[in-house]
């Protein structure tokens, strides 16, 4: 480091001895000028309105009752963890984000073996698995809702109708799948979204992987099962994390989905848009930013652990 | 050559065991490309029928077909031309805006790296697993107070910090493939900063700019919470109109087909064009 600065100052001006600290500073602040707009802009923007969330979880504050306005201590936050529908909204997250991004990458990892094949239509079947993903979230979840699980003219239902004539089955089963299984069909609508990313991650992975390698492996006579556990696997390992590290992220702040497909209701609330509707629709500013501040509290501690794990990535890739 | 033979006719044979499973599996790798775009193409089949022939079970498949559900959605109630291009709007600039911020940045960050650059990388990378929902409540008041309100400089200004840590990962990520010693003989043959920048960076990293790019603008359109919490009818995105579509009753379902649709258009067409550059964006640019 010390050379490369060292490098810039012969560079770009002789300075006398006795100033070099002074210059090495002014060096410094050059190698910083591009950095500061976007770093100053993201202080700004995301960790000022934190602060200010911070200040809020201490007061009584509710749109409703402007004349209330005061501080309110610990309040906020003992009404946060009595809150049942707060703890419920905890373990939806849990179960939502897990849920999403196992069985998306389960399915995107067999997709993903399946098309690194050489076959005929490889690309049009890799165009057509994309495709959920480059919809709209709001349209997506708004398709599913509407288009698939209507009980009435749903195309599932439709399906199990159509499928029911073709065995001669007078009344096929019609369930209304969203009150039946609605945290369900919330994963379902967001899994069909997120295969095609950890397809895409995987199938990226997967090219990467020395072949020669894996074609002498078989030649020593390693079964297809055995070449996948011992070094495709392994090979894959950061691609996996990479992908579910990155899915979490998103599917953790959900709301498109479950504001559109159930609103919320039968048990689906997760956290942000149980926070949305203390905040947009009770207007307990207190209350809501008390959620709010425990859920980065919970959210620093996990995602720690999820940093690290991009640190060790990180190291790997840059031993340039 | 002929030596060879034998170890030649061993991936010979799990070539054949290959081959009959291959059909197969082949088979089975277009029929789940065919599930998963089911739903996709069905959304296009059904805007295109009639209000009647969209609500039948089962599915009438080869009912006519007709642009009344477009026509309903873009004559029939409030125009979607307002949302659409409020949408483009917040979408294009503020992707120009994290393209402007974060290329230098991520220079300082690769190229002619500060200290301690790797923490600031996770500085910004941390604030993406803040959630957002958090911040929502202070934006929004702080926008009541400053009368911004439904106003859609306040959704760029949004948008460009919930991209611009992506952004900053993938320029670096980028910006590390220009090679040291192509830098190097530049600035020993005196090149300035601009014709570096535009001799020798900018042809490395324009693919990585324009996977940037479509990354931003995907997520920029796509974005409902805080455009549905900051805006109302002056300044309301695409998303916001589609969730008027969210408890409607009645034959609505060819109408809410071809909104869907034509709100989903460009990110669709964007992301077909570019499917390789879908890919390096997604993975942060880890992914060549």
């Amino acid at each position: 480091m010390t050379s490369v600065a060292e490098k810039t100052d012969q560079g770009t001006s002789p300075v006398p001895a006795g100033a070099s600290g002074v210059a090495r500073r002014a060096a410094d602040w050059v190698r910083r000028a591009p950095l500061l707009p976007a770093l100053v802009f993201m202080i700004i923007v995301t960790q000022l309105p934190f602060v200010a969330t911070l200040v809020i979880s201490f007061m009584d504050w509710n749109a409703y009752y402007p004349d209330e306005r005061g501080f309110a201590g610990f309040d906020n936050f003992r009404r946060v963890f009595t809150d049942v529908n707060l703890r419920d909204a905890v373990w939806t997250t849990i179960l939502l984000t897990v849920g999403v991004v196992l069985v998306s990458i389960v399915l995107g990892l067999g997709i993903a073996l399946l098309l690194d094949r050489k076959f005929r239509g490889r690309g049009a079947v890799r165009t057509m698995m994309i495709a959920p993903f480059l919809v709209v979230p709001v349209a997506a979840a708004l398709l599913w809702k509407h288009a698939l699980y209507n009980p009435e003219y749903g195309l599932f239902n439709g399906a199990l109708t159509w499928v029911g004539k073709l065995f001669g089955v007078d009344r096929p089963a019609q369930p209304d799948w969203i009150t039946n299984m609605p945290l369900w069909s919330v994963i379902f609508a967001l899994v069909w979204q997120w295969t095609p990313f950890m397809m895409l991650i995987l199938l990226a992975g997967l090219q990467g992987r020395p072949l020669d390698v894996v074609e002498a492996a078989r030649i020593d006579g390693a079964s297809g099962w055995q070449i996948f556990r011992s070094m495709t696997l392994p090979h894959l390992r950061q691609y996996l994390e990479l992908g579910a590290l990155l899915g979490s992220i998103y599917i953790v702040q959900n709301f498109d989905a479950v504001f559109t497909i159930t609103s919320g209701g039968l048990g689906t609330a997760n956290l942000p848009y149980t926070i949305y509707q203390i905040f947009y629709q009770a207007h307990d500013y207190g209350r809501a930013s008390a959620a709010a501040v425990v859920v980065v509290v919970g959210t620093i501690i996990i995602a720690t652990f999820a940093l690290r794990t991009v640190s060790s990535l990180f190291k790997e890739d840059s031993g340039r | 050559m002929t030596v060879n033979t034998d170890s030649a006719a061993a991936p010979a044979a799990a070539q054949k065991r290959k081959d009959r499973s291959g059909p197969w599996l082949s088979l089975l790798a277009w029929v789940i490309g065919i599930l998963f775009v089911l739903p996709v193409a069905w959304m296009v089949l059904t805007s295109f029928h009639s209000e009647a022939d969209a609500a039948t079970n089962p599915p009438a498949v080869f009912a006519p077909l007709t642009f009344e559900g477009y026509r309903e959605f873009f004559t029939g109630g409030a125009s979607p031309w307002p949302p659409l291009l409020n949408s483009l709007t917040a979408s294009v600039v503020s992707t120009a805006l994290v393209l402007l911020l974060s290329f230098p940045a991520a220079y300082a960050l690769s190229i002619k790296p500060v200290r301690k650059w790797t923490d600031v990388l996770f500085f910004f990378l941390s604030t993406k697993m803040l959630p957002v929902v958090a911040g929502l409540l202070p934006l929004y008041l702080f926008a009541q107070k400053a009368g911004l309100l439904d106003n859609i400089w306040l959704l760029i200004v949004f948008y460009t910090s919930m991209n611009l840590p992506i952004a900053v990962w993938m320029m670096r990520s980028f910006l590390s493939e220009v090679p040291v010693e192509m830098l190097e003989a530049a600035s020993m043959d005196g090149a300035s900063l601009t014709k570096t920048l535009r001799s020798v960076i900018a042809p490395v990293v324009m693919p990585g700019i324009a996977a940037t790019a479509l990354i931003c603008f995907i997520f920029s359109w796509n974005e409902l919470l805080f455009a549905r919490v900051l805006t109302a009818t002056v300044a309301e995105t695409a998303p916001v109109f589609l969730t008027s579509f969210v408890t409607s009753q009645g034959l609505f379902l060819a109408q809410l087909c071809a909104a869907a649709f034509v709100v989903s258009l460009p990110v669709l067409v964007a992301g077909f064009a570019a499917q390789d550059k879908l890919v390096q964006g997604l993975s942060l640019g880890s992914v060549k």
